[in-house]
């Protein structure tokens, strides 16, 4: 049997292949006389076959079957083949196998080898990948080596420790005796593993963290003697005596002086010497740097040394080095809550950062600007933050506009700047913007009674010039329906008021219903639009022709909505001067974060809005649980309510039932077909209760679902579009008695193979004698289209005492379940 | 430190250190995946990025890639120096280093980045202590061999 080829050999053949074919021939080839030769158990050219099957392997083919051979290799008495066999083990054994645990034995041997070369090979495959198992097992040879006095092993042996650490955290202990003159070392590798050693056993134990407290000095004083010390070849780079144990002392000073006075203030001296002699014109200087940096701030440091660490800072961000300017900005990011005002000296540099090449410094620039923000700053700041929203890749834009909105929200110093911002966001970057920017930036709108006329000038404007932005069309389509009148009288005073007739807003309506590049949502908005000028505007016939035309439009939302203005038009004229009067100001949302009250700084601003405390929906623990016991049997039921400062009334919202249920957090996937309810500014907070239910529900017929003590409860229904297993119940509750309901709540429990959410109620007062009906929107989850079965609750009070009352609710019509 | 990846211009792997357990499956997957991101990278670009929830550091030099993959609490700037120091240590061992020497040797490239990293972590800050232990072990390979029974000169050069 000829000699298997050399190693060199292999790779020389293989890498004459000139096809993807050829080399997976070859080392076909090669891996059969490879396998055959294990069969033969030989020897003397194990070794070479396995590093051949390693190389192999390296290229992404099987090996496998040379797992075993790499066992043989470790038991050998050769250094050779031990070389081999323990690098084998490393790269193609993992503790997943069982296989790995035949080691165990080998490596405890080598582990007490006479050769220290042996013992360091055992010592770098358990402290690489050792599993649990073997290091319960050889915990106790590590632990030996570790108090050798050979500084050859005893590095090893300290790295190796914390491995064993890191996958058995209890073995923590065993170790602590072996630490002990670690630090009196004069062996720098010995040391820089020492440190690191101690490093692992404090982050995992506040009482070793404690016990190594009394360690600082000693540490101090190693550090110092590295800095002091004059040139050692051995360790130098670039003129830096040990980089690389300096950065290791002042991680773990980092983590002994944090949050202890005494300890902090034992390091104060070192770290400022570190701070101010460290060379910074190389990479490994600004390594140091780094490092003290962190240290710093995260002790008690006083506020000096603060000081002159952000500084080092603001300097790295001026550092030509792109790396250096990233790791500055990483580190701002972290300290910008802390020391806000130190960091708000470099904001112009942080600022100049938006207009860097590289992708992560931009991102973290663009953070760490929004983070920097405040009332003083917001005009210039805001400038420079549209300019970089102007200009930014598109994977920036989203983010942008929404750190602009609610900065926007947050400081602007006036309604018009605001809606000058928001409108420039809108026409600039108008396609990544969030979805629940439309309804917010309608609310704010809304609010802003003096700016109506301005706002839909403007907004009139930009839709002449460009059509193609969803949100900012959809945003203009609703504003003109509202505002058109203002549009019409030329009555701005925040700029020229311009000349428009009728026909050429409606030209403008029409023409976004009939565009390609009108979304579904966005011809809502704009055939709602159309609709609230009829009462604004005098061409009621030209609307009428409208709105009739899209009666029997494909697209299902609109032909709903068209047949129900008609319906308005035709039966119900008397009622829609009320219906499609303005809206009024709405209630603060809380949908990017904490509910703030809008701050106008100075300008010119009359009061600000005070957010309103919607009725409370909360249902607490017990009071679910007295309806999941009377549901009983196997069916628990499940109730859901929403959060209270959810608002009442939120076109565009996008609701899931199954996602989540609070507004906060990232946008949600990009704008299906339409919303789920029907025009959603229409209906909500109005009292006629009776007017919609034929036309409300695409063809499921109404039903009272409780009447008694003159509490009467209706239900009336209609599909969600995008999922027709939801159904949407509106419940109506009117009050026939002559006193008023007061604090009413109704609360509903289905069972468990039903999801269901429930909105804020419109009020909790139902007024006497039917003058008006409380409003709710129930949403039921119905997948498997099982029949609806509620069973719902009633709380109110009347004429000074309180009413509860349960009910069930069994008489759904079949076509809301089915 | 994660793990260490070693690749070509074309992204061919040279080396590959992992200090985790992970499946050949995942460290296939990370491997193909981390390498075309890095190798989308423009040449003005900072040498660090974010990449799932860890953090990789990687430098180029000549046609060969190093890329590290550290922990959030790492200094990167340091891994930079970890990363020249290797590349200085081959440098040294075999004599102005190129790719295709640690192709033909690769076994040597992970013998010497055994003794100078172990679990992830640097075990000797001395490019002196390194070098000399390499150069024992490897005399300690030498003896051991010559103590085997003397081959023919055609066994050697692979002949027979």
């Amino acid at each position: 049997m000829p000699a298997p080829i050399r190693l060199r050999e292999l790779i020389r053949t293989i890498r004459t292949a000139r096809t993807q074919a050829e080399e997976r021939e070859m080392i076909q080839k090669e891996c059969a006389a490879i396998r055959s030769s294990f069969r033969e158990e030989d020897n003397t050219y194990r070794c070479r076959n396995v590093a051949k099957l390693l190389y192999m392997h390296m290229l992404g083919y099987p090996a496998h079957f040379g797992q075993l051979e790499c066992l043989k290799l470790i038991a050998s008495q050769k250094f050779t083949d031990k070389r081999i066999g323990y690098l084998g083990a490393m790269l193609l054994l993992d503790e997943r196998q069982d296989v790995h645990l035949l080691m165990t034995n080998c490596i405890k041997n080598d582990l007490n080898h006479s050769t220290q070369y042996v013992q360091g090979l055992a010592l770098c495959t358990l402290g690489c990948m050792g599993s649990s198992e073997m290091c319960r097992d050889l915990a106790g040879e590590v632990e030996k080596l570790l108090k050798t006095s050979n500084s050859y092993l005893r590095k090893k042996a300290a790295l190796c420790a914390v491995h064993v650490i890191r996958k058995v955290p209890e073995l923590m202990e065993m170790f602590l005796p072996a630490t002990k003159n670690l630090l009196s070392e004069k062996n720098h590798g010995v040391l820089h593993t020492s440190v690191v050693l101690l490093t692992e056993m404090c982050e995992r134990s506040p009482d070793m963290l404690a016990h190594f407290r009394k360690l600082v000095p000693q540490l101090v004083r190693i550090l110092k003697n590295l800095i002091m010390s004059g040139y050692s070849p051995e360790h130098d780079v670039s003129g830096i005596s040990d980089p690389f144990l300096q950065v290791r002392i002042l991680r773990l000073l980092r983590i002994l002086g944090k949050g202890d006075d005494d300890s902090s203030e034992a390091m104060n001296d070192i770290l400022a010497q570190v701070a101010t002699n460290t060379e910074t014109s190389k990479n490994v200087g600004n390594a140091i740097l780094y490092e003290t940096v962190l240290t710093i701030m995260d002790i008690k440091s006083e506020s000096g040394l603060r000081v002159l660490a952000i500084n080092i800072l603001g300097r790295f961000l001026l550092n030509n080095d792109k790396n250096i300017r990233y790791v500055a900005l990483t580190s701002l990011l972290k300290t910008v809550q802390t020391d806000h005002n130190a960091v708000q000296r470099h904001r112009s540099t942080i600022v100049d950062c938006l207009k860097d090449l590289d992708v992560s410094i931009k991102r973290r620039a663009m953070e760490l600007s929004f983070a920097l923000v405040n009332g003083n700053n917001i005009r210039g700041m805001m400038k420079e933050l549209l300019y970089f929203l102007d200009s930014c890749d598109p994977e920036f834009k989203a983010d942008c506009a929404s750190g602009v909105f609610l900065a926007a929200e947050k400081y602007a110093p006036s309604k018009r700047w605001h809606i000058d911002t928001i409108m420039r966001v809108l026409t600039t970057a108008g396609s990544y913007v969030r979805d629940d920017s439309v309804p917010n930036l309608i609310q704010l709108i809304t609010n802003s009674v003096e700016m109506h006329a301005y706002t839909v000038q403007r907004l009139y404007k930009a839709l002449l010039d460009d059509i193609s932005q969803q949100p900012l069309v959809q945003v203009a389509s609703w504003c003109i329906g509202e505002y058109g009148d203002l549009l019409l009288s030329g009555q701005c005073e925040e700029e020229e008021p311009i000349q428009v007739t009728e026909d050429e807003v409606l030209d403008v309506l029409e023409g976004l219903l009939v565009s390609n590049l009108s979304t579904p949502v966005t011809r809502g908005y704009s055939l709602t639009a159309i609709m609230k000028l009829s009462t604004r505007f005098s061409s009621v016939n030209r609307i009428k022709k409208v709105v009739s035309i899209y009666g029997s439009s494909i697209d299902v939302e609109l032909q709903q909505r068209a047949v129900e203005y008609n319906a308005l038009f035709k039966k119900y004229d008397h009622m829609r001067p009320a219906l499609l009067e303005r809206m009024p100001i709405m209630e603060k949302t809380a949908s990017n974060g904490p509910t703030e009250i809008v701050q106008t700084n100075g300008e010119t601003e009359p009061s600000v809005v005070e957010p309103k405390h919607p009725p409370p929906v909360n249902q607490p623990a017990s009071q679910g649980n007295d309806l999941l016991d009377l549901l009983g049997g196997n069916d628990v039921p499940v109730i859901q309510t929403t959060m209270p400062t959810k608002p009442a009334s939120a076109g565009g919202e996008l609701l899931d039932l199954l996602g989540d249920l609070s507004l906060g957090g990232p946008a949600p996937a990009p704008a299906p077909p339409a919303p789920a309810s029907q025009p959603p500014f229409l209906l909500d907070g109005l009292s006629s209760q009776p007017l919609f239910n034929d036309i409300a529900a695409a063809g499921i017929p109404p039903m009272t679902a409780y009447n008694k003590n003159g509490l009467k409860i209706d239900f009336t229904f209609e599909r969600a579009n995008p999922n027709p297993n939801v159904a949407v119940i509106t419940i109506h509750a009117s009050n026939s008695t002559e006193a008023d309901m007061t604090d009413f709540v109704f609360q509903a429990a289905v069972p468990k193979t039903f999801q269901l959410q429930l909105l804020s109620p419109s009020s909790n007062v139902v007024p006497a004698l039917n003058q008006g009906t409380v409003t709710q929107v129930i949403r039921v989850l119905n997948q498997q289209k099982q029949q609806l079965r509620m069973r719902i609750k009633l709380t109110y009070t009347h004429k000074g005492s309180a009413v509860q009352d349960l009910a069930e609710v069994n008489n759904f019509p079949p076509q809301s379940w089915q | 430190m994660q793990f260490m990846l070693l690749f070509s211009r074309q992204g061919k792997l040279r080396l590959q250190k992992w200090y985790v357990p992970l499946s050949d499956k995942e460290k296939k997957k990370i491997t193909r995946e981390l390498v075309q991101t890095v190798l989308a990278r423009k040449p003005k670009m900072c040498s660090f990025l974010e990449w799932r929830d860890l953090k990789i550091v990687y430098k180029r030099y000549a046609s060969l890639y190093f890329c590290c993959a550290i922990e959030d609490q790492d200094n990167e700037l340091i891994t930079l120096e970890i990363i020249h120091r290797y590349v200085e240590l081959l440098d040294k061992y075999f004599g102005s280093v190129c790719e295709l020497d640690i192709i033909f040797n690769f076994e040597k490239a992970y013998f010497i980045l055994d003794e100078f990293l172990l679990g992830g972590e640097a075990q000797e800050t001395s490019k002196k202590n390194v070098l000399k232990a390499i150069e024992q072990a490897d005399l300690l390979q030498e003896d051991t061999k010559e103590a085997e029974t003397p081959r023919s000169v055609l066994e050697e050069i692979g002949l027979t």
